[in-house]
């Protein structure tokens, strides 16, 4: 059994009398990627800057890479990549000189640099704005360059605070698509993400967190077998009355969820359940059955949607 | 060959340089063009009626030029490390730089920052020197080989400002108290701390004021190796005491920039 990369036992981080995190456990095996998954405020960012040895934990266990962050912080960092909520890139520095300053803080030496330089700046796809400000760059481009800069000194452990926060579409389907890349290679990495997609996207494991606690653990597909059943019927109506209607559906499903403008009606077989919404005389405005996700996970555990 | 490793405390220099290499244009006129038109208009200029004056035998015997040359090497000294510890040190924390949250997800610790972030402005503070003495000595203001130990004392007296201050700077949420700063504390010392004329024509309790704040000690420092004729217990004593300083605000800085940094 190979030893895991992090591991956390009783993590606990706290601000004055608030605790950001809360007593948790969790172990990083290497070449997986993990995530936690939450919604802002849930302690992720907490979490990972522990891990990254940049704030000091207020009480529990925990080692990166071996180490303990408080003893070792310099030799873990050296071996880390950090791809942190927002991008820190220097603005007024081109593409280059922000991936060589970063490299030379890892003390490594001028040649090798150059040569690694050319490389990250193929894996950015910004090989042609090699010379251009950062500022003129797009978000995604950003993005991408920060993820290029945080591979300079070839980490063991790569983490990535919300990689894809705020970006369009084809600039996140993009991302994934490097970051698939670099899980290929056997990069380990550990991500938090409130986007379920990604989550499902990205991760062999993951983590829920809610108010600085996991509350669930496993691959996307256990989460969602343990934690709701295998479909969803979301019915919407033409008055913004959801709740009100909720009485009536009574017993259609093995769990109701009850939202501001739908009904989430959990169930093994949505088409049998949309029949017998429908015999019961409701006349919903929209109907629509799909497969469960981590969302309905998430909704299940915390009686909370993800995204606000 | 063996590849040499730079010291930790070192590597932020990467970043300061390549910013300088790249905007060093913006930052010419404090360094390079304000010393000049200094020397030219006061030294020279007002200097020109003082040199027919009865004030020249209590400067020392020198002419207003020699006098005031010294003096201003210092002041801007103090001035580059003012600026660049205040401002700068809020960009390096905040957004549009980031560059302190970039350094501290490497293996730089909070005290490599410190350390490294000082240094730079310390250096500044030597080419702020070394131009301005070329220039006096230009002028004919420099009257002893002496004077090149100013560029030891430029860059003591930028760390003994840069010091207390980056130590504030990284506390503060927005840039106001930086003006105040220049204000309050930046423009009267360069007016009052023996600049332009000797502290003894200030009343007693003004006078201990420069005394004890480091912008005085500097300029007799550089007034005296400039004139050639300060004693060594002198230049023991305005030393220590600008190194006093700047180590105090070193201690100071790397706590408050612990506590706001590594939180």
């Amino acid at each position: 059994m190979t030893d895991p990369l992090v591991r956390a036992r009783n993590l606990v981080k706290r601000f004055g009398d608030f605790v950001a995190v809360d007593h948790i456990d969790f172990d990083v095996l290497p070449g997986e990627a993990f995530g936690f998954l939450g919604p802002n405020g849930a302690g992720k960012s907490s979490t990972m800057r522990m891990i990254g040895a940049t704030s000091p934990r207020s009480g529990g266990e925990l080692t990166v890479l071996g180490w303990d962050p408080d003893q070792a912080g310099p030799h873990i960092r050296a071996r880390l990549g950090v791809v942190p909520q927002e991008d820190n890139l220097d603005l007024e520095l081109s593409v280059a000189d922000n991936l060589y300053v970063y490299g030379r803080y890892f003390g490594i030496p001028r040649r090798q640099l150059r040569e690694r330089m050319t490389e990250l700046l193929a894996f950015a796809q910004l090989s042609e704005r090699a010379q251009d400000r950062v500022n003129d760059l797009s978000g995604g481009m950003k993005r991408r360059l920060t993820i290029a800069r945080s591979l300079v000194n070839e980490p063991a452990l790569l983490l990535l605070d919300e990689p894809t926060t705020g970006l369009d579409p084809q600039a996140r389907h993009l991302l994934w698509d490097r970051l698939h890349g670099l899980k290929r290679n056997g990069v380990t990495l550990l991500l938090t993400t409130h986007y379920m997609e990604e989550a499902e996207q990205l991760c062999d494991r993951l983590v829920v967190m809610d108010k600085g606690q996991i509350v669930a653990e496993g691959s996307p597909r256990e989460l969602i077998a343990n934690h709701v059943p295998k479909e969803v019927v979301e019915l919407r109506f033409e008055e913004a009355d959801a709740p009100g209607r909720a009485g009536r559906v009574d017993g259609l499903a093995s769990h109701i969820e009850v939202l501001a403008d739908r009904l989430l009606l959990y169930t093994e077989d949505g088409n049998q359940t949309v029949e017998a919404v429908l015999n019961r005389g409701l006349s919903p405005a929209n109907v629509l059955v799909r497969r469960a996700g981590l969302e309905d996970v998430f909704l299940r555990l915390t009686g909370r949607q993800l995204l606000d | 060959m063996a590849s040499m490793e730079i010291p930790m405390s070192l590597r932020p220099l990467h970043y300061f340089w390549t910013t300088f290499v790249r905007q060093w244009r913006s930052d010419i006129s404090t360094t390079f063009l304000t010393p000049v038109l200094y020397l030219a208009s006061i030294g020279l200029g007002l200097g020109h009626f003082i040199a027919h004056g009865r004030a020249l035998a209590s400067l020392g015997g020198e002419n207003y030029l020699s006098f005031v040359a010294p003096a201003l090497l210092v002041t801007t000294a103090m001035q580059v490390a003012v600026s660049r510890s205040t401002y700068d040190v809020y960009g390096c924390k905040n957004w549009w730089s980031g560059a302190y949250r970039s350094m501290l997800a490497t293996p730089l610790s909070v005290g490599n920052i410190v350390t490294g972030h000082l240094v730079w402005i310390a250096s500044r503070g030597l080419m702020a020197s070394a131009f301005y003495l070329a220039v006096s000595a230009a002028f004919g203001a420099v009257h002893s080989p002496a004077a090149a130990a100013d560029l030891l004392v430029g860059p003591a007296v930028a760390l003994a400002f840069a010091a207390p201050i980056i130590g504030y700077a990284v506390t503060v949420r927005h840039e106001q108290p930086f003006v105040m700063i220049f204000r309050l504390v930046m423009v009267p010392l360069f007016l009052f701390s023996g600049t332009f004329f000797p502290i003894s024509q200030l009343p007693a309790g003004l006078r201990s004021l420069a005394y004890a704040l480091p912008l005085w000690h500097g300029v007799e420092l550089s007034r005296g190796l400039y004139l050639g004729r300060l004693s060594s217990l002198a230049i023991l004593g305005h030393s220590a005491y600008l190194l006093g300083v700047a180590t105090i605000g070193v201690l100071a800085a790397r706590s408050t920039y612990r506590r706001t940094l590594a939180r």
